[in-house]
């Protein structure tokens, strides 16, 4: 049914329609709407069959969806940034685990300084914990992504975050499309748990494992993942055809098949990208453009493909590695084996700093004339930090900088 | 004939016999249907007192629950012990997720429970005193306050023991342990410290918290049986030496939680909805000394020169124990 909704609100409607039976929340901006959207739904009585606990911390929540999971129920949680943070032990023990929890992570930035703002830090940091990744583009990606993910999620006995973007869709009111119940009922079985709990089968879960089974049991985890790199294109051409709409699978291109520029990003800078790639081919240029849905497993083969025939890779990245640069470039390097081309790494809109199609064309324009540096920081203000690092260098005691440059920006 | 009275304790040790109750009183343990559920074969030290702390308890949790419980286990000696990969010693569903989230990981399960409409299965958290006083801390206390239906067990030998016997917010004062080295002017652990979490968790307001001890079996069992006919957030601190940590003999395991309960250093009672309700009474009083010689953790309470203030600072805390818990029968003593 197409809806007037904010995005926070569809993806909670979204998941009530997965039929969850155990939701943990603990509040933090920006994904707080969607476990309140949730929290109504079940006070009043319209999502039914279904526990919703108020905890005292991210880990509390994870750890409350480990056991709920554990005993068999469908969970569901949210989180961003600090939260996703103060979960981290929770975060790698519930994939350690193999529980098939999805949790969204409403992506903002990761303080000190603190920052309410959008980027990718936070689910970066995480990349590696043996959580499927999965990154919307739009609003409507983000609540259809939930319904495939409990389905993946199930399928693999594995946890699967979807990240959208903070304010820039949890806070973005458009027209969207809710499922109906019927739709996701025929998407998506009841949870048939490939372990649980039960005092009808006693089982041991999380026991102590040495080196004579570890390295079996993790690599198992990236044998599963492999197999999703199968699994969510599949899911997608299904959830296709259940749902009349294109959404989800590893990667999505964009005129890209004649392509020799290629700009490669992540979550919903890709719809800017997208009409800068527009302007830039109707002037000519044969550029093209390739969002990454799937973080992990990382689509490398597809990326390869892609990449083949490109001679310039532009990657634009909502994170910064600090000391070497990008996170998304450098799990790129591994897809680029064989392949000899020009490839810039532009960190991008950190801490919520806007990306404009203007900044963006510009930035296009210089990586055409092959004119960028392999590692640019799209639109720093040069001058702030000029002035900060005088100061450093004059006085010992130059104070904390994040608010010297406040003050330079404020008072000058 | 002249009536003869049957001796009811045997000498010395105040240990019901078994074989002079009648049989729907002896003990969980005594019952050939008992579950075992913390079966033999695990590989804890020789006069372990959380193995046996943790048998007594889960056998008479499920004895309560008609063998429908489930049990979320923080990391620690319990967990190592009884689960090396791929063996395990648990004939019940257990669960390990974390160091400090066994009372959360219950509560996860309690809602999948009751989501299911399974509300005869029994959810139980179980860790030591550092997965419950120092790092769960913060997931046990929002378990109390939520009041989630869980039953914790803390087996609370008195510091990190599975690390190598670091210092927690459960260890005593004076105690040496490997962060609280008895050396210095203030030897071992330092007095004014630590949190007494059975008191923490009465202020929450819990349907239900005791404190027990492994010299104390049928007690224990007594207790967690009480506990397992309640609903809501339940708490139980068991006393259980650690002869290792303790610098103590293995065979002493007993005499030491009996000692600690008798010079009145660990108090055993009941509370309810925040208020104490019974104290088990001490029927042989002894001084401090007595407990804490044995320890090689107070030897240096013991040197050349004895430590005699800081003896008569841990007698007081004794006595403060007994008149606040009134753990002196009053009519013979008061």
């Amino acid at each position: 049914m197409l809806k007037q909704c904010e995005g926070s609100h569809a993806i909670a409607e979204s998941v009530a329609l997965c039929r969850p039976e155990v939701i943990c929340a603990y509040p933090i901006t920006p994904q707080t709407h969607i476990v309140e959207g949730l929290g109504e739904m079940v006070k009043a009585g319209d999502l039914e069959n279904c526990e919703f606990i108020n905890v005292e911390s991210e880990f509390a929540a994870l750890s409350v969806a480990i056991g709920a999971s554990a005993a068999g129920a469908r969970t569901y949680t949210a989180t961003a940034s600090q939260g996703l943070l103060f979960m981290a032990e929770a975060v790698y023990n519930a994939a350690g685990l193999g529980l098939p929890i999805v949790m969204t992570i409403g992506n903002r930035a990761i303080g000190a300084p603190i920052n309410i703002w959008n980027d990718h830090t936070d689910s970066m940091s995480m990349r590696d914990a043996g959580w499927i990744q999965l990154y919307a583009e739009t609003n409507q990606e983000a609540a259809d992504l939930h319904i495939q993910a409990f389905r993946l999620a199930e399928e693999l006995s594995m946890p699967v975050m979807v990240c959208v973007d903070g304010f820039i869709l949890t806070h973005a009111y458009e027209r969207l499309d809710i499922p109906t119940q019927e739709q996701v009922d025929a998407y998506l079985p009841p949870f048939e748990p490939r372990q649980v709990l039960d005092p009808r089968e006693p089982v041991s879960i999380g026991a102590m494992v040495g080196p004579e089974a570890f390295m079996e049991v993790r690599y198992l985890a990236h044998h599963k993942q492999m197999r999703a790199l199968e699994l969510i294109p599949q899911l997608s051409a299904e959830f296709g055809q259940v749902f009349g709409r294109e959404s989800g699978g590893l990667m999505r291109t964009y005129r890209a098949e004649d392509a020799k520029t290629i700009v490669v990003a992540l979550g919903s800078v890709n719809g800017t990208i997208k009409d800068v790639v527009d302007e830039l081919r109707d002037d000519g240029y044969a550029i093209g453009a390739a969002a990454i849905l799937s973080f992990r497993p990382f689509p490398s083969d597809a990326l390869h493909e892609l990449l083949s025939h490109a001679k310039r890779l532009v990657v634009i990245e909502k994170s910064l590695a600090v000391g070497i640069g990008g996170i998304v470039s450098h799990n790129l390097r591994m897809a680029l084996s064989g392949i000899s081309l020009h490839a810039y790494t532009v960190v991008a809109g950190l801490g919520g700093r806007p990306i404009t199609k203007a900044s963006l064309r510009s930035l296009f324009e210089r990586a055409l004339r092959d004119e960028l540096e392999p590692l640019t920081f799209l639109d720093l203000n040069q001058a702030a930090i000029d002035r900060e690092l005088a100061r450093e260098q004059a006085q010992r005691r130059s104070g904390p900088s994040a608010e010297n440059i406040l003050r330079d920006l404020g008072v000058r | 004939m002249e009536m003869q009275q049957i001796k009811f304790y045997q000498t010395g040790t105040f240990t019901v016999g078994n074989r002079l109750l009648e049989a729907d009183q002896r003990s969980v343990q005594a019952n050939m249907e008992r579950t075992n559920s913390l079966n033999s074969g695990h590989r804890a030290c020789q006069g372990c007192g959380e193995a046996l702390g943790a048998r007594y308890a889960i056998d008479a949790a499920m004895r309560a629950a008609n063998n429908q419980v489930i049990a979320c286990n923080a990391t620690g000696c319990l967990e190592v012990f009884s689960t090396p990969y791929p063996e395990t010693s648990w004939q019940i569903p257990w669960i390990h997720s974390l160091f400090g989230n066994a009372a959360a990981v219950a509560t996860g399960v309690m809602a999948a429970m009751k989501v299911k409409g399974r509300k005869d299965v029994r959810v139980i958290a179980q860790g030591g005193d550092g997965g419950t006083t120092d790092i769960g801390f913060g997931c046990l206390s929002g378990m109390f306050e939520r009041n989630d239906d869980v039953l914790y067990l803390c087996y609370d030998n008195e510091a990190y023991m599975n690390t190598g016997v670091q210092r927690s917010s459960a260890t005593p004062p004076a105690a040496r342990t490997a962060t609280t080295m008895a050396l210095g002017a203030e030897p071992g652990n330092a007095f004014g410290q630590g949190k007494n979490v059975p008191l923490i968790a009465m202020a929450h307001g819990i349907p239900y918290v005791a404190t027990a001890s492994v010299a104390y079996l049928r007690d224990l069992e007594a207790k967690v049986s009480r506990a397992m006919t309640v609903r809501g957030a339940r708490y139980i601190h068991i006393l259980v030496p650690c002869p290792l940590g303790w610098g103590a003999a293995p065979h002493d395991t007993i005499k030491l939680a009996r000692l600690a309960v008798e010079t009145g250093i660990f108090p055993l009672f009941e509370a309810e909805h925040g208020e104490v309700t019974s104290s088990n009474k001490i029927r042989h009083r002894v001084p401090v000394e007595e407990y804490l010689r044995p320890q090689k953790r107070f030897a240096h309470l013991f040197g050349k020169t004895p430590a005699v203030d800081t003896l008569a600072r841990i007698q007081d805390m004794a006595d403060r124990n007994i008149r606040k818990f009134r753990l002196m029968d009053e009519r013979r003593h008061g």
